[in-house]
């Protein structure tokens, strides 16, 4: 299945304005690989996703999508291939109603009626929003309109989903939701996001940028492991992988790190230290 | 600032009012539009000095809104919104127009008094039937017709574009707006001058969604066109029923001074 890798060769990104955006990006994303992309703000993350669907074209080096070198003369099939989700639904949804939305794309595609039907019907389905065909987008909450502008992406049959930070403003619940939903995909996912315990339990591999550079590429819980690399590109544990502020030694011993909430002697609290 | 955020809430309303179901819902929306043009043109399309015979004009936007179950009481509101321009353009009228034309016992009526009232009442039927006809019809469905009747497509998607954002533009200068009176602590922040800024803001922003949106409408294969989408092609005969039969009646009111003709009919029966 080689056909459907995502690899950068060597990207620089130099903005007219003279910002070194990306520094010698390369990476390869193999079939159904699901791979996390963090870092500060500012680290080129949305620079390089933009690269990805050819919207930016790189100052040097190449995209590779599939069999093709992203160029000017091949956007209608790499899009085709890559389906971006944006990170604010309200920029994605941009039609009168839902089903509009997400039968943009098939039918710029130029499919019959009966097929766009159909896709729009499933794509919806997939992400449970059956109910929301009719509804215009801006009626909707914010876990609505991030499902739907999801299905507006899978409606168009993409290899390849990038989500530029998928879980961000979403209440807990939808959060949940949403991360449950992404796990059941079969697509190569490529994630963005500051929500590293989302990026723990969805990606099995992490790509760290700094200043627009790769500073690790690897196992994402080895990545996590890595205090000092987290430090230097302004980054820190998922919550999930820190000490528990009750019973860490090294908090009790530090009086400046004192728990705020200290559990009563008879209650000890329950908690699970597997990782 | 409420009053800001009130009038974008009812501007939900409205969206909400067109997702009914009732008779004139149902109509084709490029009847209901052709309906109104019609009923605009014969409007504007009078003397002056016309009031009386303007006043049977008024059962088209009241049917409207009786059979489309559209609340009297926020048409209204909606209306008031619009009167205050109208009365902008008729105010001066009194002043350089004072030939007598009327007459009532020892009050004499300028011309500028009749003509400022008319435009008034052209006002008050114009706006409602533009109001009526975006809660009966829906804003999209509004500019899907008017592309079907020939309007060339960039407008339509401009228009609709517009009414898109416009949820989502309020809801940003409103936060802006919030924050910034929320630390002027009741003066008037730094005037005008700050204002200024305030707006160039969201131009700024405005400019970057626009660039965001364009982004994501090529992500999905988006190559300068839009897809026409598939409504219902036919006209019905409620449809064809609609469009005759009101057409007729403004043309009808239009060169027949209806109240005119009773007041005359009362006077010859009762002397």
């Amino acid at each position: 299945m080689s056909h459907h890798i995502v690899e950068a060769r060597h990207l620089h990104h130099i903005y007219p304005d003279g910002t070194t955006a990306l520094k010698d990006v390369s990476f390869r994303v193999h079939h159904g690989e699901s791979v996390a992309i963090i870092g500060a703000n500012g680290a080129g993350k949305s620079t390089l996703l933009l690269h990805l669907n050819g919207y930016l074209g790189a100052t040097s080096g190449e995209v590779v999508v599939g069999d093709l070198t992203v160029s000017k003369k091949n956007l209608v099939d790499v899009r085709r291939t890559v389906g971006m989700v944006f990170q604010d639904p309200d920029d994605q949804l941009f039609m009168p109603t839902v089903f509009d939305d997400v039968a943009f794309g098939p039918m710029n595609m130029g499919l019959p009626k009966s097929e766009v039907e159909r896709r729009v019907k499933d794509a919806l389905d997939r992400v449970g929003a059956q109910n929301l065909t009719d509804r215009p987008p801006y009626h909707l909450s914010g876990g609505e309109k991030k499902r739907v502008a999801i299905a507006s992406v899978l409606s168009m049959l993409p290899e390849i989903l990038i989500l530029d930070e998928p879980t961000s403003g979403l209440d807990p619940c939808a959060r949940r939701q949403l991360m449950a939903m992404l796990r059941a995909f079969h697509h190569t996912r490529i994630i963005t996001s500051h929500d590293l315990d989302m990026v723990m339990e969805l990606c099995e591999r992490t790509i760290v940028l700094h200043e627009g550079q790769v500073m690790a590429d690897g196992p994402t819980l080895e990545i996590f492991r890595d205090e000092s690399l987290l430090d230097r590109c302004c980054l820190e544990k998922p919550f999930a992988m820190q000490n528990c502020p009750n019973c860490s030694p090294k908090t009790i011993d530090n009086p400046a790190q004192k728990p705020l909430i200290v559990p009563h002697p008879d209650k000890p609290h329950h908690h699970s230290h597997n990782r | 600032m409420l009053a800001i955020d009130g009038s974008t809430l009812d501007f939900k309303r409205l969206d909400r009012l067109a997702l009914q179901n009732t008779v004139i819902h149902r109509i084709d929306a490029r009847v209901k539009v052709v309906t109104t043009i019609v009923f605009i043109i014969c409007v504007v399309s009078f003397d002056r000095y016309t009031i009386a015979a303007m006043l049977p004009f008024l059962s088209f936007p009241i049917v409207l809104s009786v059979l489309g179950n559209l609340p009297p009481g926020y048409l209204l509101r909606k209306l008031l919104l619009v009167i205050p321009f109208a009365l902008a353009i008729g105010l001066f009228n009194p002043l350089f127009d004072r030939q007598v034309v009327l007459r009532f016992g020892e009050l004499n009526v300028w011309g500028g008094w009749v003509s400022c009232a008319s435009i008034l009442l052209r006002a008050i039927l114009t706006a409602s039937t533009a109001i009526i006809l975006v809660a009966v019809t829906g804003f999209p469905a509004i500019c899907a017709a008017l592309q079907k009747l020939g309007m060339p497509q960039v407008f339509a998607i401009q228009l609709q574009f517009l009414y898109r954002y416009i949820f989502v533009l309020t809801d940003e200068a409103v936060r802006v707006a919030r924050s910034r009176q929320l630390r002027s602590f009741g003066r008037r922040g730094l005037g005008l001058h700050q204002f200024g800024s305030l707006i160039g803001h969201l131009l700024l922003r405005t400019w970057e969604r626009a660039e965001r949106i364009h982004m994501a409408m090529l992500s999905r294969g988006f190559q300068g066109e839009f897809q026409a989408t598939w409504g219902k092609g036919r006209l019905g005969r409620d449809d064809l029923f609609f469009i005759s039969g009101w057409s007729a009646l403004f043309v009808f009111f239009r060169f027949y001074n209806l109240p005119q003709f009773l007041g005359n009919l009362m006077t010859w029966r009762i002397p």
